[in-house]
């Protein structure tokens, strides 16, 4: 036990600073909390391990009132990954059905944005957009944490995009 | 090598060409059904493992069969040029049970019948599509099924009384990939596990068709991401063998570092989330600190954090200066005692062995016969490791250990992660140690015919293999990368039943399978 201690003791803190901004009290936004819920549509996992990688002692992301959840019923982000395979299309849009409004929509990497290098196969739909309507995209192979991490504190005063 | 003996046994007329890269591999063709079949069982029989089996199709239809001996890696090619219709192929099934889920994936895609199969269930393609997607040629539209139903698939069930199902996914509560559990259970205890696969796949093996090489490699490296760097080495050694290139020492060893850092970063992290599931989130932290600093470090020695594209068919788009090596070298140094210290806390944490421990149980004999190999396997007693049983250079001369346990269960396979990290770094410290001079990356000779060539590395989960077949010009006629996820996820089946659903997670991440690599 006392190794453990002594290991935390000797590892410090290693968070770093980020700079969430400041959403004034009359505008539009969730405030101080932001409950994400992750659905991977079909992505190769790599951006997987990025998201993954937010919650490290490094980015900390809780730190900056955004947390994942387990169900989209909790959550007020929707973040998706890949280039949503035919398959994944229709348990995506039940997903989306599941978020409460207000909801915003986050698709992460080239996949999410375009199909990336899978676009125009048979089997994918070439991204979110054309299945569900997105807010905001992070564009990259995977994206590097620091970039999905400026998009969510962003999508905490997120203004909702037209309905389609 | 007793090459000579080995032909002997086997195919009359072909051997086994013996590469600097790495171990000796052949394709070899077959004139008819029954020589398919006979050689496939000569090559099980006499401790051949199946490592996989995929298709081609237009405008040449065939099927090859992968099979990993001590000796090297053999491919049969079964070309399927009858004018029969449906085209059928002998099925493997009757001795092979692991190739039940590949023949049925090759049904769906292509429409090539395996005769004798009993499973008449769909695979990956979850009748999405009316026709089979691959049959015919690149750029047609595939016309889809209007109404498919997801849910219609006849799991087997399990009746009595208490017995009850629980469903899971495809959506799963977490960072994760997507995917479909059936779970028999009754109270507590798991009495059958079913998986239901497919959900991520995205075409991969007819993208591949017609792409240029190096737009293929970047696909490859987008097979499944967290291996990333092993499914592009596949894939450049397969084009290689293809235009008969053999790359530099240099370049040799630069690829064996990549690979042995993706290993190490991968470890690490199924080793914090396996403490974190198991109630310790102090591991978490801790081992994700250690991966992210790696991570880091590959983006400043490396160019990118996962080791995307990095490696090419050709050679390796890095180079390491001196401050480089010696920063890597101290890197090392902290990194083996840090995991050391947390190796030695695991150990001791009661709470931790216990879920741990007889939890998940493999037996050595069911993972022979299901022919489970990478960190699965050599926890329940598979001694394969290509990087210590064929050692190509560099492992020639740096041997790494193969690392063993018998137990088959969670606390085995966390052990086998524990000792592979050591080895992998003291392998990296080897090569750091003399890294040769290297070129970056030299132009590919051109090809005046049609090639094919085979690639296959020991990559975080088990062996990855790479064929492709190329038309002059270098352009990709067909190419198909294999996982080792495919043979492993049959093996969760296995082990799942009889332990707490609870306990599932657990079981789960200690295999840390790949979705996107099985579905392609
Ligand atoms: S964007 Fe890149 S890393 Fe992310 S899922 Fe797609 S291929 Fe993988």
């Amino acid at each position: 036990m006392w190794k453990l201690l002594v290991k935390i003791f000797r590892t410090g803190r290693l968070t770093e600073k980020s700079s969430r901004p400041v959403t004034q009290p009359h505008t539009p936004g969730f405030g101080r909390s932001l409950a994400i819920r992750h659905v991977d549509a079909g992505s190769c996992n790599g951006c997987e391990l990025e998201l993954l990688a937010l919650e490290n002692p490094y980015y900390a992301l809780s730190s900056d009132g955004a947390k994942f959840v387990a169900s989209p019923r909790h959550a007020d982000l929707l973040i998706v990954t890949g280039p949503v395979t035919k398959a994944m299309k229709d348990p995506l849009t039940k997903t989306l059905e599941a978020t409460p409004e207000p909801r915003r929509v986050l698709a992460v990497g080239d996949c999410a944005c375009d199909g990336g290098v899978f676009r125009d196969s048979y089997a994918v739909c070439n991204g979110v957009s054309p299945v569900i309507p997105v807010d905001h995209q992070v564009p990259g192979c995977p994206p590097p944490p620091d970039e999905i991490r400026r998009a969510i504190l962003r999508a905490f005063a997120l203004p909702r995009q037209a309905q389609k | 090598m007793d090459n000579d003996d080995f032909s002997k046994r086997f195919s009359p007329g072909f051997c086994l060409i013996p590469r600097e890269d790495g171990i000796p591999r052949a394709i070899i063709p077959q004139n008819s059904p029954g020589s398919y079949i006979e050689e496939a069982r000569t090559l099980a029989a006499s401790g051949g493992r199946f490592l996989g089996l995929w298709a081609a199709g237009d405008p040449e239809p065939r099927i090859c069969t992968a099979f990993l001996l001590r000796e090297g890696l053999i491919v049969l090619v079964l070309p399927l040029n009858l004018p029969e219709d449906p085209q059928t192929f002998p099925s493997l099934s009757s001795f092979l049970p692991a190739a039940d889920r590949f023949e049925r994936t090759v049904r769906d895609l292509f429409g090539f019948v395996p005769e004798g199969l009993e499973d008449s269930r769909p695979w990956i393609s979850q009748g999405l599509w009316t026709v089979p997607p691959l049959a015919s040629p690149p750029g047609t539209c595939i016309p889809e099924t209007p109404t498919p139903d997801l849910q219609e698939y006849p799991f087997v069930r399990v009746l009595g009384p208490g017995v009850h199902e629980i469903p899971v996914g495809p959506v799963h509560a977490g960072i994760i990939e997507p995917g479909h559990f059936r779970f028999q259970v009754v109270g507590e205890k798991v009495l059958r596990l079913e998986e239901r696969l497919g959900y991520t796949h995205k075409g991969v093996d007819g993208l591949f068709r017609g792409r240029e090489i190096a737009a293929g490699a970047r696909l490859a490296a987008r097979v499944s991401g967290d291996s990333t760097v092993a499914c592009s080495l596949a894939f450049a050694q397969a084009v290689e063998q293809a235009l008969d290139f053999s790359p530099a020492a240099g370049v040799r060893f630069m690829r064996a570092l990549l690979l042995e850092r993706e290993r190490v970063a991968n470890h690490l992290g199924d080793l914090g989330a396996l403490g974190n599931d198991a109630g310790l989130g102090f591991g978490l932290s801790q081992f994700t600190r250690l991966k992210e600093d790696l991570l880091r470090r590959n983006r400043i020695h490396f160019g990118a954090r996962y080791l995307f594209d990095v490696i090419v068919p050709g050679g390796v788009r890095a180079n390491l200066d001196d401050k480089a090596i010696l920063d890597l070298l101290e890197e090392n140094r902290l990194l083996a005692a840090e995991v050391g210290d947390l190796q030695k806390i695991y150990d001791d944490h009661g709470g931790l062995q216990d879920r741990f421990q007889n939890t998940g149980v493999l037996l050595p004999e069911v993972a022979r016969r299901l022919g489970a190999g990478g960190v699965v396997g050599r926890g329940s007693a598979q001694a394969w490791d290509l990087r210590a049983d064929h050692g190509g250079d560099p492992y020639r001369r740096f041997p790494p250990a193969l690392a063993l346990a018998h137990e088959g269960d969670v606390a085995a396979r966390v052990r086998i992660r524990f000792l592979e990290i050591q080895e992998s770094l003291a392998l990296c410290r080897a090569l750091l140690e003399h890294l040769p001079e290297h070129s970056i990356a030299e132009p590919l000779p051109d090809n005046p015919e049609t090639a094919e060539g085979l690639g296959i590395v020991e990559g975080v989960r088990g062996e990855v293999l790479a064929w492709v077949r190329l038309a002059p010009g270098g352009v990709i006629r067909a190419a198909h990368i294999q996982d080792p996820s495919a043979l492993l996820w049959p093996a969760l089946e296995v082990v799942v039943p009889g332990n707490l659903v609870a306990d599932f997670p657990l079981i789960n991440k200690s295999f840390n399978l790949s979705y996107s690599g099985h579905d392609l």
